[in-house]
């Protein structure tokens, strides 16, 4: 008998008056993903995390984990742990009675493990500080080791690294590695590129309430295929011959200067640097580009500008499904 | 009900963490022994109370009129001050969300925070009533009390009765501490609950003294802080008593329902 997957979440829906914060959006994290749930600022990441561990109602669809619908009660938040937008504790306890708190919630043995979180968030030596007087990485880290005191199967966790100085990033994604490591279904929440891109191998992109793309990042990037940057004498002049020549399509310009365009093979650029030596453009410069996580992020996530792009990688993901 | 059980402890010990606490019943404390002392010090009686010229007679006396006095305000707003916080404080700390994902049903957290603020009411009856009656025996001496029947009863009774008036005292108590509640969980903010509360229990009171609304007086809450004096009454006057029972109930149980639905179908969201 095939277990349930750790996320499944089917057609959820979420609106607040008239703005659709979370639009249909499915999901699938299988068991052992470090799954990404990606998007700029306000395209519902946290309501959807929120309806995942029960805080709000969906106004449609359903959301399980490991087959339990979170809605009829705790019992599905068992092997399930994490945080929503920034963990939040009671400043007037310390961080150790916070833990004592959240394990006494608990049961079980989670009391038994408060020390031994507190030494993998490297938080032992604060533990009787009053959670007031933390940093903002300090609450991170104390978000992380409660999360561990219910040993999670599954672990969401809402842009854990946001407000983080350089090193409490480094410091974060090192342990949501090492808790990856150690067979826990991490999903993650952000607006980081190389957060996700360092830590996912799968990704959901999620543009205004809406899943634009789920599937595996090496897929993704595969199927966006490859763009080049030309730089030329003249640009204006190279534009226009790019935009007549057959195999080019998607000009724009690049930062810091020259033309970014795609191409439908080698073929087709080949016959675009004869074309623009032809029409008097000096090349200086004409190299394929990998697309980055970041141009495929734009692209499925801005707006009208990258709408074709959007398109394509909407064709791909389907293709991929 | 274990989990309850655990959740209220911890609800407990988060109350004994914060100022507000000790604000409300330092209050508690505090009054019964200012007003002894002030009156021994102006060696005046406040004679336009029930009980008041007595209190130069007997300790008794000390607790009986600052039930009466309390009743104004004091007492509801020290129940206000953590009842009217218990839930908003964890709207202000957004703790909701770290609680509510832990293996603890909401419904179970709601019990356990009314019981919480249920106990702190109880606490600081109990601790005002304890220490006016020590500081009243301390300045006045245990002595028999004159009941408002006219007779005069032993000491030993006395101070029965005074116990048993602390207990009626506590159903509107209890009442004022269930609306509290509700407008703690509904406003989702501290300060609007307590003075909420506050101004809930003084517009009732306000009720009690209009012209024409007298008929109203019976089924009010601020009368029923007066209900206890049926026990200072030979026979006892159950009348008032069992009419509080119920008046009591009257306005607690609703609220505690409003608030408990409120409680278990809100979303917690990031607002």
């Amino acid at each position: 008998m095939p277990t349930a997957a750790p996320i499944e979440v089917r057609g959820l829906v979420k609106r607040y008056g008239e703005i659709l914060a979370v639009d249909h959006v499915d999901l699938t994290v299988e068991p052992g993903d470090v799954f990404g749930y990606l998007g700029p600022n306000g395209a519902g990441k946290t309501t959807s995390l929120r309806m995942m561990l029960g805080l709000i109602r969906p106004n449609e669809g359903s959301v399980r984990l490991f087959g339990r619908d979170p809605q009829l009660g705790v019992a599905a938040l068992e092997g399930v742990a994490g945080f929503v937008e920034a963990p939040a504790f009671y400043p007037y306890l310390s961080g150790r009675e916070n833990l004592r708190l959240c394990a006494a919630l608990d049961g079980g043995g989670a009391a038994e493990r408060i020390d031994e979180v507190l030494e993998i968030v490297e938080l032992r030596g604060r533990g009787k500080d009053r959670v007031g007087g933390y940093s903002h990485g300090m609450r991170q880290r104390l978000g992380i080791a409660s999360a561990l005191l219910r040993r999670p199967r599954l672990l969401l966790l809402d842009e854990p690294a946001t407000g983080l100085d350089p090193g409490g990033m480094r410091d974060m994604r090192e342990l949501i590695r090492d808790l990856a490591a150690r067979g826990i279904t991490v999903l993650l929440s952000s607006h980081l590129l190389v957060e996700v891109e360092e830590l996912c191998n799968r990704v959901a992109i999620v543009r205004s309430g809406r899943v634009v793309y789920e599937g595996l990042l090496a897929d993704l990037r595969d199927r966006a295929g490859v763009s080049y940057l030309l730089r030329t004498g003249d640009d204006a002049l190279a534009r226009r011959v790019c935009a007549a020549q057959a195999g080019i399509d998607e000009v724009h310009e690049a930062h810091p200067g020259g033309l970014l365009f795609r191409a439908s093979g080698e073929r087709a650029v080949g016959e675009l640097s004869l074309a623009l030596a032809e029409s008097g453009a000096p090349v200086l410069e004409l190299t394929p580009r990998q697309a980055s996580l970041e141009d495929l992020f734009f692209q499925l996530t801005e707006g009208d500008g990258a709408a074709a792009g959007a398109a394509r990688m909407a064709a791909a993901a389907e293709e991929l499904a | 009900m274990p989990r309850v059980l655990t959740v209220y402890r911890w609800e407990l010990r988060k109350l004994r963490a914060q100022k507000r606490t000790y604000l409300g019943l330092g209050a508690a404390a505090a009054v019964p022994i200012i007003f002894v002392t002030a009156l021994a010090i102006r060696n005046g009686e406040p004679r336009d109370v029930a009980f008041g010229r007595y209190v130069h007679d007997t300790g008794l006396a000390i607790p009986l009129v600052l039930l009466l006095f309390g009743s104004v305000w004091l007492f509801p707003l020290i129940t206000a001050l953590v009842a009217g916080d218990i839930v908003a404080a964890e709207d202000r700390d957004r703790t909701l969300k770290t609680i509510l994902t832990r293996s603890v049903e909401r419904q179970q957290v709601f019990a356990a925070k009314a019981l919480a603020a249920a106990s702190y009411a109880i606490a600081a009856i109990a601790l005002s009533g304890a220490v006016a009656l020590a500081a009243g025996i301390l300045a006045s001496g245990f002595n028999p009390i004159v009941t408002l029947s006219g007779t005069r009863v032993s000491a030993s009774h006395g101070l029965a009765l005074v116990g048993a008036s602390l207990l009626v005292y506590l159903l509107p108590i209890l009442a004022v501490a269930c609306i509290g509640l509700l407008f703690s969980t509904v406003f989702r903010n501290s300060a609007a609950a307590i003075v909420g509360t506050l101004m809930f229990s003084l517009l009732l009171q306000l009720i009690g003294i209009l012209p024409g609304l007298g008929g109203l007086q019976p089924y009010l809450l601020s009368t029923q802080f007066q209900a206890w004096q049926g026990f200072l009454r030979v026979p006892v006057d159950w009348a008032p008593i069992l009419r509080a029972l119920w008046v009591c109930a009257l306005y607690a149980v609703p609220a505690l329902l409003v608030a408990a639905i409120v409680f278990l179908r809100r979303d917690v969201a990031g607002e």
